[in-house]
């Protein structure tokens, strides 16, 4: 109790002495709001950065796994992959006939195309083909219409989904349910609209147009090789289901226990794997760069606490003889370097977060402003208070109040 | 004891070690000093009366010897205990008044208080009770740089008062201030005294020491000899007449 009535005094001792010398104080804060801005604003881009990305990676799906020729990691071996059969779809036909654990499976067979309805048209429009599982295996939806039966992907027939963006552009007003629309010159009844999805890392999502894969008009594109999604039911059968992909996979290629995987399984935390170990790094890089700043900053507030300590001898004499003693004398001057370096965590903060939002702006993120932000820039700041008015304090605790008071 | 003494010394030594050389600054003081009195400390400069001063006051302790403050002990106290006995026990009034430069008088007042942890409100009351004190009531928002000599005086006198100490210790109060401002601080003192404070003053000023109804003259560490100032008790007893 007797420590927190004092805590205000303490306070405004400091408050008076920084007052004393404005530009001093303000020259010693430097330092301090420097440091602590860089670190604010690194942190925050970070932050609404993370917190965009991993939105993006929710669309991925973390049940799922994606078949394919090329990892979505690629390090440095881009040219030994390229060499890879890629996956065909009579792969995916033995992946969902012998797949055990996968609850949903469908092959995913993209292509550019332009799409016309009457006079209009729309170029390089993302096509899909798919199965009737796809919506599961790729987490879409319609809007409204319906998606594909299970017949119609057997049959091959000529029906298609269209994203908001298909139907915004060659609708305008009207209903596109049962409009014929053609996909890369073929005719397609269109049963459906996918949910808006939005971008996924700048791509739009929405200018795409699901077909069923058997009636995909020349995916003899097959060089390219396709994509097969498999979902789970059960979180904990992923791996299992990944073994026994891979399984299958091998026994389809032929290869002998001696070869290599010919051939990816690619899952959502390769992804987040990825993007952590980038993150990570950054954030190693700003503490070391905002650590430096601070670290001058400190030996700064240290350096101005000892003139301080210094010319005030004297008063350091009056107060001990009306009877302060070494621990408020102590706490006196700590409090002073804290609020000294308190001030200039509390300005840099603000300026990080300001100016944080330039960048943002320009990439079109929200600022993510957290709690750990805040305690993150006073509590570095707090602590390098401390620690350089550590040295000073004691210093200043320890004269001897004959002396000091005899001080000129 | 039969009557008690605010103040009791037995044989008070006091060295200091400068370099190789020992200095006997206090070589065996005696004294009691009983509360409400009004004693003068003298002596040429050399005589020790600085380190007497600065170990009545607690600021310093003694090498050998006992010193009781109100009965208590305090020859071998801590640093923090001695503070603790300055913030009570003891109001110094300094020669160079020792006000702290960018407070105004009222906070100036108000530093004893802070240290012992008084509440804020009851601090303020107190003080302003302290200037009234001194008539300086109406300037307490004034910073010391915008005060007189006196006026600086009267605030350290403030501060020296507003923890109600056992003991007043003036060190040369009126060695920074004119003939005329000095016989008006003098007079605070003689007031205080009639109050029932008790005041040690610490000067080599004779006409000073004259307000004091006791004068101990020091030399060369020791007690060299005591009296009764009867000018200042006989102008006491013409007063209660």
């Amino acid at each position: 109790m007797f420590f927190w009535i004092q805590m205000g005094e303490y306070i405004q001792f400091a408050w008076i002495a920084l007052k004393a010398n404005k530009i001093r104080s303000f020259l010693t804060t430097l330092g301090i709001i420097i440091g602590v801005a860089t670190i604010i604003l690194i942190f925050t881009l970070i932050q609404s950065i993370n917190k965009y990305v991993e939105g993006e990676f929710a669309n991925i799906g973390s049940t799922s796994v994606y078949v394919s020729k090329f990892p979505w990691v690629i390090t440095n071996n881009y040219f030994e992959l390229r060499n890879r059969p890629p996956v065909t779809i009579s792969e995916y036909e033995a992946l969902e006939n012998y797949s055990t654990y996968a609850r949903w499976i469908s092959p995913n067979i993209q292509a550019m195309r332009t799409i016309e309805y009457r006079s209009k048209s729309l170029d390089d429009v993302l096509t899909v083909g798919c199965n009737d599982e796809f919506t599961e295996t790729n987490n879409v939806a319609t809007e409204y219409g319906r998606w594909f039966t299970p017949l119609e992907v057997s049959h091959g027939r000529y029906v298609c989904i269209i994203g908001e963006t298909v139907e915004n552009e060659l609708f305008d007003k009207e209903d596109p349910l049962g409009k014929r629309i053609k996909v890369g010159g073929h005719p397609y009844k269109v049963i459906g609209v996918l949910e808006k999805k939005g971008n996924f890392f700048g791509f739009n999502m929405d200018n795409q147009v699901l077909l069923p894969y058997t009636a995909f008009q020349g995916y003899a594109i097959h060089r390219r090789g396709i994509t097969v999604a498999m979902k789970v039911d059960d979180p904990n059968d992923l791996e299992d289901m990944k073994e026994e992909t891979r399984g299958i996979m091998r026994r389809v290629r032929k290869l002998s226990p001696k070869e290599e995987d010919n051939f990816a399984i690619n899952q959502q935390d390769m992804l987040t794997n990825l993007y952590k170990q980038i993150t990570t790094t950054s954030y190693i890089v700003i503490f070391i760069v905002g650590g430096i700043s601070l670290l001058v900053g400190g030996i700064g507030i240290m350096n101005i606490m000892l003139v301080s300590v210094t010319e005030r001898i004297k008063e350091i004499g009056v107060r001990k003889a009306v009877g302060a003693t070494k621990g408020q004398i102590m706490l006196h001057f700590l409090f002073e370097s804290v609020v000294i370096s308190a001030l200039g965590g509390i300005i840099g903060m603000i300026l990080g977060v300001l100016s944080s939002g330039i960048p943002l702006n320009l990439m079109k993120l929200d600022a993510s402003v957290s709690v750990a932000t805040v305690i993150l820039g006073l509590g570095f700041s707090t602590f390098v208070g401390i620690v350089s008015g550590m040295y000073p304090a004691y210093k200043a605790a320890n004269l001897n109040p004959i002396d000091a008071l005899r001080h000129e | 004891m039969s009557e008690r003494s605010l103040i009791q010394f037995e044989n008070i030594q006091k060295t200091y070690i400068l370099g190789l050389t020992k200095v006997h600054a206090l070589r065996g003081i005696d004294l009691q000093i009983k509360r409400n009195e009004y004693v003068a400390i003298m002596g040429p400069s050399g005589s020790g009366k600085s380190t007497l001063m600065n170990i009545i006051g607690c600021l310093d302790v003694v090498t050998e010897g006992k010193y009781f403050l109100n009965d208590n002990d305090v020859s071998e106290l801590k640093d923090d205990e001695l503070a603790h006995i300055r913030n009570k026990e003891i109001g110094f009034v300094f020669q160079t008044f020792n006000l702290l430069p960018r407070a105004n008088a009222l906070h100036n007042v108000e530093l004893p208080l802070i240290y012992n942890g008084t509440p804020a409100s009851k601090r303020k009351e107190l003080a302003i009770a302290a200037l009234e004190k001194v008539g300086l009531a109406d300037r307490m928002k004034h910073k010391p740089n915008e005060l007189s000599g006196g006026e600086r005086q009267r605030v350290a006198i403030a501060r020296a008062l507003v923890n109600n100490p056992s003991l007043i210790l003036a060190d040369e109060p009126t060695g920074n201030l004119d003939t005329k401002t000095g016989a008006e601080i003098m007079e605070i003192f003689d007031n205080l005294h009639e109050q029932g404070n008790t005041i040690i003053l610490v000067t080599h000023e004779a006409f000073i020491a004259e307000h004091a109804r006791r004068a101990v003259h020091l030399k060369d560490g020791k007690i060299e000899y005591e009296e009764n100032n009867k000018a200042a008790n006989r102008r006491s007893r013409k007063e209660e007449v």
